[in-house]
């Protein structure tokens, strides 16, 4: 086939290709110019996935697979005192039955994080004890969903009720009820863990001295903000495949943002070794975080185990809302000091986060509230305390954004709170205030997960060019005072600064192998984890680029604990940054290899050898021998070997992408609505190894942090059941709701990035909810405290404003 | 059990109905045809799309006895790796194509508008694509992927 040819193809992109300063760099360093990344080439698995081919969990289940439906707790806080299961047992064709009676009791937490985790042990398989609406109880697995589902109904419990804790209040009030009473619930590692106080975990720091901080500013502030609960809500659920294979041992086939982590937590909650296991990953239906946990996998497994045969277990949609996992909602208490100049003089953040019934990355979202969001502006006097609370509501895990999105609506508002007061333009006082290129914060050294931080200086820093040109787009120029505002209909323009990270520095690992094949072509195999974003396909860009091959010799993998080498998974924006610097290091020895069998082929050193889109040439001539050729000849001809390399990377830090959104709304002052007119997200994640694919995760986030600022939100009845378990009742954005969208890529090159790249999947969700607040406050002369900001809550913040 | 006769894909077919009330999404996926994806139950999510006698339908609620006798397609009947429906192809450059799931019920909704109406005003997609929910996009590419075919009907027209 005519490869160039193909590769045209293959590079349609039409959108807006990079003009990049990653390229410009690239020559200043003498270096060839971007072939395979920076570019917007097909995402490989696009085509066969448009075309529905079988790619799924649900798609890959074999007719005899059993059915598994679970008893979820109809309670939010109660003692199981007897469980009758024999009426569902004998029901033709219930398979098996699992409670509290029949599973090993092993506390784990159900989080996907790093060794040991830095969240509680607070869960058990089945357990005496349900503590939320939606706990498990019991399950059944049968030949059909439907006798399944019988036998969930003939299942008879008796409960001891037990009075609930159904708000952050409820839980850090004088003798609350204690959700995790049970003594076996620790922390595997040294973090303050109190559960006869409903808290489970606590973190915090200090910088400077903060009250004096507020003692030297011309004005201070003391402001409540909170947020509520929300879903990832992919449009694939919760569901996972288990079966045993010919050496019986199990392997799970499912929809994980984590396969490596699921494989332990299997075992731990299993009490089976890691070697019995085998975790394979799918296409995924999209994941957000939600998947970054272990919430089906253990009871497909231990059913399986016990029944030998495949066993199905999907969530409904309802099932999904109500047992999945959340936002963490968060409630912040913000004092800050400014001074008349701009200079910020303090910076003090008290916020409780309610984690509901389980506490797995309660600690690590608290942390992120700091660590991810203050290096954004410079301050000396810092002070920040968290603590993560139990309560009985639906559990709180990792979602895109993972508490930075919660905090940055405090923050920025905060900011937009002090420009005005100081009479500074919102811009000006970001601009003067924000970090650079080559500076650091102590917020970095600080906070860590679950123990200190990695300090570090900011490497590229594009924040100034995403303002101007974010600015620009919007035409903030045009932006008048509220005051000068009348009418029902008002517009406003809102504007904040965003930052992330990219990776957890010192903890988290990936890994990946390449062999090459006789036509030249290689395998990638990585465990990292691909679940939409399109990172097998960027992985494969990066492995080309530094092999000097196209993007079609590339065949990428991913992942299967059996196969693929380790790889902690898709979470922390760490996959184009971490795995895909284990990729070029994996890539770089491969092409060491592939010299090596060329000097001997060509008879002369490596020195005198260059490589030239996937043929190596001995320097300045037309000798030269082509990947193929190369190839066969390792694997056949003389001191035959496979061209194969296996690396591993870990990073030293975490350099945060940059972003500023702007966004035009319309308030109307009398139905308390707010409509998107436009929205702009400029944003700095390094060189963008696929613009396109980079563009699509700011315009994914974006939207689905536009529902979240204005309609997502859970309602629970006075039992903390969630009452609106469906895209009926919980409201995210289709079509129609989009607005003007634009995306804005501002290049820059990440030294310790591979090409130059940073992260970019998280940081866009954290706009919305700010930008929209200071819109709203640009439009009306009224601030919005608690989100979402759904029409009646806007509605009663108008009439509040009016009577001030 | 009760036998129903639909074409699929344009082929005339026999489907044994599993129970009466099976829905129209179950009784194809157990024939092999996976394309179409349970992502809500209650219609409201559009990963089941299919089209019925040229509308779309949400397979999740719709009784599969009702296709007897009708004409069904599904995404198995679009394009193939070699020769995608320009719908697909035009997605597929476009970047539009993230985790996929919901992707075989929009290239469905479109196919049943453009077939309609091949050159549909900006609303009218909007409106024809209300239907299917996406959680990775924004729509954002999804959308001028959508409006880059009905330019080149346009041309063509």
């Amino acid at each position: 086939m005519n490869n160039n040819l193909k590769s045209e193809k293959l590079s349609v992109a039409s959108p807006s290709e990079q003009q990049s300063n990653s390229a410009g760099r690239q020559k200043q360093e003498g270096l060839r110019p971007f072939k395979v990344v920076n570019k917007s080439v097909r995402k490989i698995d696009a085509l066969y996935l448009s075309q529905g081919k079988p790619s799924y969990v649900e798609d890959l289940v074999p007719e005899n697979a059993l059915h598994v439906k679970m008893l979820w707790s109809p309670h939010p806080h109660a003692i199981i005192k007897s469980i009758d299961i024999s009426e569902a047992e004998k029901i033709p064709g219930v398979k098996g039955i699992l409670f509290h009676g029949n599973v090993p009791r092993i506390p784990h937490c159900t989080a996907g994080q790093g060794y040991p985790e830095p969240s509680p042990y607070d869960t058990f398989m089945f357990d005496k004890k349900v503590r939320f609406v939606g706990d498990r109880v019991a399950a059944v697995a049968a030949i059909s969903p439907q006798i399944a589902e019988l036998a969930v109904e003939a299942i008879k419990v008796e409960y001891e009720l037990l009075e609930p804790v159904l708000s952050i209040d409820d839980a850090i009030k004088e003798n609350s009820p204690i959700i995790h009473d049970e003594k076996e619930a620790y922390v595997p590692i040294p973090i303050p863990f109190e559960p006869e106080k409903n808290i489970a975990a606590r973190v915090g720091m200090k910088s400077g001295d903060f009250k004096q901080g507020l003692k030297d500013a011309d004005y201070t502030f003391d402001k409540v903000f909170e947020t509520g609960y929300a879903q990832h809500t992919p449009i694939e659920t919760y569901v996972s495949l288990a079966h045993i294979d010919n050496y019986g041992r199990i392997v799970i086939t499912t929809s994980t943002q984590v396969p490596f982590h699921c494989r332990r937590l299997v075992a731990q909650t299993l009490d089976i070794p890691v070697k019995k296991i085998r975790v394979i990953k799918p296409r995924i239906g999209g994941g957000f975080g939600s998947k970054q946990e272990m919430l089906l996998e253990d009871v497909v497994a231990m059913f399986a185990m016990r029944t030998g045969s495949p066993v199905f277990f999907r969530l409904s949609r309802k099932e999904n809302f109500m047992y999945g996992r959340t936002r963490h909602p968060i409630r912040f208490r913000m004092q800050y000091g400014v001074k008349n100049n701009g200079e910020i003089t303090a910076l003090g953040m008290d916020a409780i986060n309610n984690t509901g019934a389980y506490g797995g990355h309660g600690l690590t979202v608290m942390s992120c509230c700091g660590s991810k969001v203050f290096p954004l502006y410079h301050v000396e006097n810092i002070h920040f305390d968290a603590k993560a609370v139990y309560t009985n509501l639906p559990v709180g895990g990792a979602y895109r954004g993972f508490g930075a999105t919660q905090a940055f609506f405090a923050v920025e508002s905060m900011m937009d709170m002090m420009a005005d007061a100081i009479g500074m333009n919102p811009l000006e006082f970001r601009s003067m205030n924000h970090i650079r290129s080559g500076e650091s914060h102590p917020a970095f050294a600080a906070l860590g997960e679950g123990k200190d931080g990695t300090a570090m200086t900011v490497g590229s820093c594009g924040l100034a060019e995403c303002i101007e040109k974010g600015a620009k787009e919007i035409g903030w120029d045009r932006r008048t005072s509220h005051k000068e505002k009348t009418g029902r209909f008002r517009r406003g323009i809102g504007m904040c600064c965003l930052m992330q990270g990219s990776s957890v520095p010192e903890i988290d690992m990936g890994a990946a192998s390449i062999k090459m094949n006789e036509d030249g072509s290689f395998n990638l195999l990585v465990g990292a984890t691909d679940l939409g974003t399109g990172s097998d396909t960027i992985l494969g860009q990066i492995a080309a680029e530094e092999l000097e091959t196209t993007i079609e010799q590339m065949l990428v993998y991913s992942s299967d604990t059996d196969m693929t080498p380790f790889d902690v998974g898709a979470y922390a924006s760490s996959t184009t940054y971490l795995s895909g610097e284990a990729v070029r290091k994996t890539a770089a020895k491969v092409k060491q290899q592939i010299l090596k069998v060329a000097a001997e082929m060509l008879d002369k050193k490596i020195e005198d050898l260059e490589v030239i889109d996937a043929k190596v040439y001995v320097k300045g001539t037309e000798e030269h021998v082509t990947y193929s050729a190369i190839s066969y000849y390792s694997l056949y001809e003389n001191n035959q070997f496979q061209i194969h390399a296996v690396e591993s990377h870990i990073t030293h830090k975490s350099p945060p992408p940059f972003s500023a959104h702007f966004v035009e709304i319309e308030a109307d002052m009398e139905t308390g609505g707010i409509k998107i007119i436009k929205y702009v997200a400029a944003v700095d994640c390094g060189t963008a190894i696929n613009p396109a694919l980079a563009e699509g995760q700011v315009e994914g986030a974006v939207l689905n942090g536009l529902s979240y600022a204005l309609t997502e939100e859970y309602r629970f009845n006075e039992n903390g059941k969630m009452m609106n378990p469906s895209f009926k009742g919980y409201n995210i954005f289709s079509l129609r709701d989009k607005p003007e969208l634009k995306t804005i890529l501002v290049p820059s090159y990440e030294e310790t990035g591979p090409f130059g790249a940073k992260s970019v999947s998280e940081i866009p969700i954290n706009g919305p909810m700010p930008g929209i607040a200071n819109a709203f406050f640009n439009a009306t002369g009224v601030r919005l405290f608690k989100a979402p900001f759904t029409k009646d809550r806007v509605w009663r913040a108008i009439q509040q404003s009016k009577k001030l | 059990m009760k036998t129903i006769t639909f074409n699929i894909n344009g082929i005339k077919r026999e489907f044994v109905l599993d129970s009466a009330d099976e829905k129209l999404l179950d009784l194809l996926r157990r024939h092999g045809y996976k394309g179409a994806k349970w992502g809500c139950g209650d219609g409201s999510c559009g990963a089941c799309t299919v089209i019925m006698n040229g509308k779309t339908v949400t397979s999740c609620i719709t009784y599969a006895f009702l296709a007897d006798g009708k004409d069904v397609w599904t995404i198995e009947g679009l394009g193939t790796l070699d020769s995608p429906h320009p719908i697909q192809e035009a997605l597929v450059n476009e970047g539009a194509v993230q985790c996929g799931f919901c992707i075989p019920g929009i290239v469905l909704s479109a196919k049943a508008m453009l077939d309609e109406n091949p050159t549909p005003d900006d609303d009218t997609i909007k409106e024809y694509l209300d239907g299917n929910l996406c959680r990775c996009t924004g729509y954002e590419k999804i959308y001028t992927a959508l409006q880059k075919v009905v330019s080149k009907n346009v041309e063509e027209v």
